[in-house]
């Protein structure tokens, strides 16, 4: 589903972010990415969405490889990828449901299915009575939902989450990773790339660390793993 | 497109500060070249209206029998660069001088101007050349004494006419690209306004057409809009200058008008296109 074979990626300025990855992930699989700031997990997560291209070694996300894909055919992957950063990118000037049924407008869903979408997705992350607030109006962890919604809100097969609970206290936390959870037990694929220990602990899901761009650990292949 | 349509009004709705603001700057660009425009249409016309006089007068001499003027009248008339031929007497001659001269107020005695045949010119025929080309035919007629047609003054209106011409579309061609620039800034200063909501466009999917598609439209209505504010603040600013200096003005015909609109929107389509396409680029 994800595979990344030999990657490597440079910037001009900053240098190597990622040094000959290789990895898989596989249908309806939680993966967590750890490792300190800079250690190439939100390069790994753009590569994935093939917002960025790599230097070096090939990407490929559900059929679609990084060394021939079009920007089409990258829209099109994407209407079938929730993505979910840690600043949530809400549109400020909208309503949490407007926000949500963006994303089924600019991919010209049908405009009698949006509002029932819209209000079954806004159901599944607990944020019904809220749909008519702005961002502004509600709580980070609340925020948070929202994004998620719309990242859910046309049925990926995958959920790419970048930092999701890094602005968020202990509470809104725990909250918004039971929701992560429950929508990889619903067969959505989860990466989500964390610094938090303890949420990586409290699960035991499949843990790629990185340090340096390259990949150190990977509980997939550790001997308690293999066992 | 219904879809296009209603993003592009929302883009109205939601910022229409910044929607003022654009449709203004394109306004106030397109009004500063329209009012070029209009000065370069006017000393055009006062030139036109000074070259209407170019006249060309053959004198005659003395004691010439009529029917040969005549005859000669009606040679030159089938010149193709002659629009009109007078035969003007002696009389005909003092009479004018006295309307046009005060000097000549107390002469009364015919005689004292000779006689002359006048040609007025087909427009086009009016420089310099052509003119000298006509006095040169003229000259030929045996009873012809002396042929004028000011050209001293002539040659200082071509090259005026020259000036003004060479003048007015370096002008005009720098007034162009400096409402180009303004128009282009303020168009992308509207796309970078929404930069995070084209970027989340494209996280969710939306493809380069989906996102450009309300931009040019937004683009094109405001290059209209713009257009058309530059259009009456030129209107009005000539309807000014006639009333309170007194100057016979000419405006835009109509044609020109809406290719001055058609180039606001042009220019509002072409500017947003290139605006996102710049963005897109690098997301």
């Amino acid at each position: 589903m994800i595979r990344f074979d030999h990657v490597s990626m440079e910037y001009p300025r900053s240098g190597k972010a990622l040094d000959d990855v290789s990895f898989r992930v596989a249908k309806g699989q939680f993966v967590f990415l750890t490792g300190p700031s800079g250690a190439g997990k939100s390069t790994i997560l753009r590569l994935s969405y093939f917002d960025e291209q790599p230097s070096q070694g090939v990407v490929r996300v559900s059929g679609l490889n990084s060394e021939r894909v079009s920007r089409r055919e990258i829209s099109k992957l994407r209407r079938r990828l929730g993505i979910v950063f840690q600043d949530f990118r809400l549109l400020e000037d909208r309503t949490a449901e407007a926000n949500v049924a963006f994303a089924l407008e600019v991919t010209g869903t049908p405009r009698a299915q949006v509002g029932p979408r819209v209000s079954r997705v806004l159901t599944q992350v607990g944020l019904a009575s809220k749909a008519t607030a702005y961002p502004k109006e509600l709580s980070g962890g609340e925020q948070q939902r929202v994004a998620i919604a719309r990242a859910l809100v046309n049925d990926p097969f995958v959920l790419i989450a970048d930092e999701p609970t890094g602005n968020l206290d202990e509470r809104a936390t725990r909250g918004v990773f039971q929701l992560l959870r429950e929508i990889n037990a619903s067969g959505t694929a989860v990466v989500m790339a964390t610094h938090d220990l303890s949420l990586v602990r409290s699960a035991d899901y499949r843990t790629l660390e990185l340090n340096r761009g390259k990949v150190v650990f990977d509980s997939a292949e550790a001997p308690e793993a293999m066992a | 497109m219904r879809r296009t349509v209603r993003d592009a009004s929302q883009a109205f709705e939601r910022s229409p500060v910044l929607t003022a603001l654009s449709v203004t700057t394109i306004a106030f660009s397109l009004f500063a070249f329209g009012l070029f425009g209009l000065v370069a249409l006017n000393i055009r016309a006062a030139l036109q209206r000074v070259e209407e006089r170019v006249e060309i007068r053959a004198f005659v001499a003395d004691g010439t029998d009529a029917e040969a003027i005549a005859a000669a009248a009606g040679d030159i008339a089938a010149f193709p660069e002659v629009l009109r031929v007078d035969i003007v007497s002696k009389e005909d001659a003092l009479a004018r001088a006295r309307r046009e001269l005060s000097e000549f107020s107390d002469v009364f005695e015919a005689g004292v101007l000779p006689a002359s045949i006048d040609i007025q010119l087909k427009p086009g025929f009016r420089d310099p050349s052509s003119v000298q080309s006509v006095a040169e035919r003229l000259h030929s007629y045996p009873f012809v004494d002396d042929v004028r047609y000011g050209e001293e003054w002539l040659v200082q209106l071509y090259r005026l006419r020259n000036i003004a011409g060479v003048a007015g579309f370096a002008l005009g061609l720098a007034f162009a690209a400096v409402a180009i620039i303004i128009i282009g800034a303020t168009i992308r200063m509207a796309v970078l306004a929404r930069a995070e909501e084209i970027s989340i466009m494209r996280l969710v999917g939306a493809t380069d057409g989906y996102i450009r598609r309300p931009f040019l439209l937004e683009g094109f209505v405001k290059g209209v809009m713009g257009g058309l504010l530059a259009l009456l603040l030129a209107w009005l600013s000539m309807h000014l200058v006639d009333r309170y200096l007194n100057f016979d003005t000419v405006f835009f015909p109509p044609a020109l008008a809406a290719l001055g609109v058609a180039a606001g929107a042009l220019i509002g389509v072409v500017g947003s296109g290139a605006a996102v396409g710049r963005h897109l680029r690098r997301l």
